[in-house]
């Protein structure tokens, strides 16, 4: 397993509106005015920092410190607005469970939805399926709509599309909660050689930073807290 | 491992958010990756809307009938257009149409659904415009069915011109999807985009002739027909049904240039705005 992530000055910049301008017809008179402001919020600023292959990382930091930004980079969900980001291999995001999931369809054709959305091809999908089922030990259910499912069905479903996914490179914001749910998972995904980058949130980082020296190898503390610039700028 | 291009190996998934490739081709080959996944949302789509209605997959093809019922009845009895077998010459339009107004309206619509699964994982987020399309695809075949009741009813022949319906569909898919990608950028960073495109389509829909024949418009008008590029696509698609006859080579030839500079278009103006999406939300 070859995977890792490469940051290289990486800045992430939000350009929020004065005002909320939501239709286009407000923005067209604004635009013509010229009177749009904005202000820049940088939430990243020149960030370096490399993962090798089967590290671990817990990101810690206060509120509105970049944390979730970065994650959000890693998984590709937003370009930096200046640098470079690197990633080899498989990203998938283990806690976004049931995402894409609809009440309405089967467990089998959830599974095939979800996979799809991780960007498993269909026949792939379908020779995964098998497993899932047997995993989430909802063989007598799996043709059934998933509005009919109990809560921990539902789960076990997810959870079990999510664990046979195989990523090489998990993603998460972690739920103060989820952490110890998932702390043997972690383990294992690393003991594979799998790389862990999580969000290693909210209010206290002190009392993660026990467990992750236990599951991963890095903690990274991103103290600098974004500056906030007031900027006028025409769109 | 200090350069990145040292990372990379075959078989592995590599990403680099400088790499300066083409947007639009970054993108396409991105939406054939993921082509899976627009099976998937145009299957669920089908399914979900049909599963728990009583008349089901029947809905498609009542709507256009009801539809044509009624049209039948203002224009050949109230109005007394002269149009030998309306019912079919309405039914061939009105079947284009509900491809067009329906994809277009639903690739405008799709922008919520695709920022909920977007702002959590990637995914090119022109798969929800082709869904768009697909489930277009799939409706419009499902109502070639009461289209075919109608000839069958009323003695009209199928003429052996129908097999060049594909390609009038073809192109029709093309124009609307670039269509609906303006629309999808758009939407996704105006509220305003779906209501005020339902207003268009709304006009548009009267503008092209699908409910009266356009020989009846008077020439001053004219005009707006030839501006009009649904009207070169309406008419390569009706041709082959109702006259009988393969559309001449210049209008399969303005349909399909047509089609293709909006398509193009649609597509590399989302290409490079789709960068911006996670920034707009």
């Amino acid at each position: 397993m070859s995977a890792a992530i490469r940051l290289e000055k990486v800045s992430v910049r939000y350009r929020i509106p004065r005002e909320r301008i939501g239709s286009l017809k407000e923005y067209a008179i604004r635009r013509l005015k010229r009177r749009l402001f904005f202000d820049e919020f940088e939430a990243l600023r020149e960030v370096d920092f490399e993962v090798g292959p089967g590290e671990g990382v817990g990101v810690i930091g206060r509120n509105g410190a970049g944390k979730s930004t970065l994650l959000r980079l890693v998984a590709r969900v937003m370009l930096p607005s200046a640098g470079r980001v690197v990633v080899v291999g498989r990203t998938a995001p283990l806690l976004e469970l049931g995402l894409g999931f609809h009440g309405e369809l089967t467990g089998r054709e959830n599974i095939m939805l979800h996979g799809t959305l991780l960007g498993f091809s269909r026949a792939e999908m379908r020779s995964r399926t098998p497993r899932i089922v047997e995993w989430a030990e909802l063989e007598e259910f799996i043709d059934a709509p998933v509005r009919t499912y109990s809560t921990g069905m539902a789960a076990r479903l997810a959870f079990s599309v999510a664990t046979d996914v195989d990523p090489d490179i998990l993603l998460d914001e972690t739920l103060d909660g989820l952490v110890e749910m998932f702390k043997e998972w972690y383990k294992n995904a690393l003991n594979k050689g799998v790389n862990v980058f999580t969000d290693l949130t909210r209010d206290n980082p002190q009392t993660f930073q026990g467990l992750y020296s236990e599951v991963g190898n890095h903690l990274l503390q991103r103290k600098d807290a974004p500056m906030r610039h007031r900027k006028h700028a025409h769109a | 491992m200090s350069t990145p291009e040292f990372l990379a190996r075959p078989g592995v998934p590599f990403y680099d958010s400088a790499e300066r490739r083409s947007r639009s081709l970054a993108e396409a080959r991105a939406l054939w990756q993921y082509r899976g996944l627009v099976h998937e949302l145009v299957v669920r789509d089908i399914k979900v809307r049909y599963k728990r209605s009583v008349l089901g997959i029947a809905w498609t093809m009542l709507a256009p009938l009801l539809n044509m019922v009624a049209l039948t009845l203002v224009f050949s009895s109230i109005l007394k257009q002269q149009i030998t077998n309306y019912p079919v010459f309405f039914m061939s339009g009105a079947i284009f149409w509900a491809f067009f107004a329906q994809t277009t309206t639903s690739a405008a619509s799709q922008t919520q659904e695709s920022n909920e699964l977007a702002k959590r994982i990637y995914v090119p987020r022109s798969v929800f415009v082709a869904a768009a399309v697909g489930v277009g695809l799939v409706n419009l075949v499902l109502s070639i069915v009461p289209l075919v009741l109608i000839l069958l009813v009323t003695g009209f022949p199928i003429h052996a011109t129908w097999s060049f319906l594909p390609v009038a569909v073809l192109i029709e898919a093309l124009f609307a999807a670039g269509v609906g990608f303006f629309l999808f950028t758009l939407a996704s960073r105006f509220s305003d985009v779906r209501e005020m495109y339902q207003v268009i389509v709304q006009t548009w829909f009267f503008l092209t002739p699908i409910v009266y024949h356009p020989a009846i418009v008077p020439p001053k008008f004219r005009f707006a027909l030839w501006l009009n590029p649904l009207y070169y696509l309406v008419q390569t698609f009706r041709k082959p049904v109702y006259d009988g006859v393969l559309p001449s080579p210049a209008l399969i030839g303005a349909s399909l240039a047509l089609s293709v500079v909006v398509f193009l278009s649609g597509w590399i103006y989302f290409a490079n705005r789709a960068d911006r999406f996670a920034y707009e939300g």
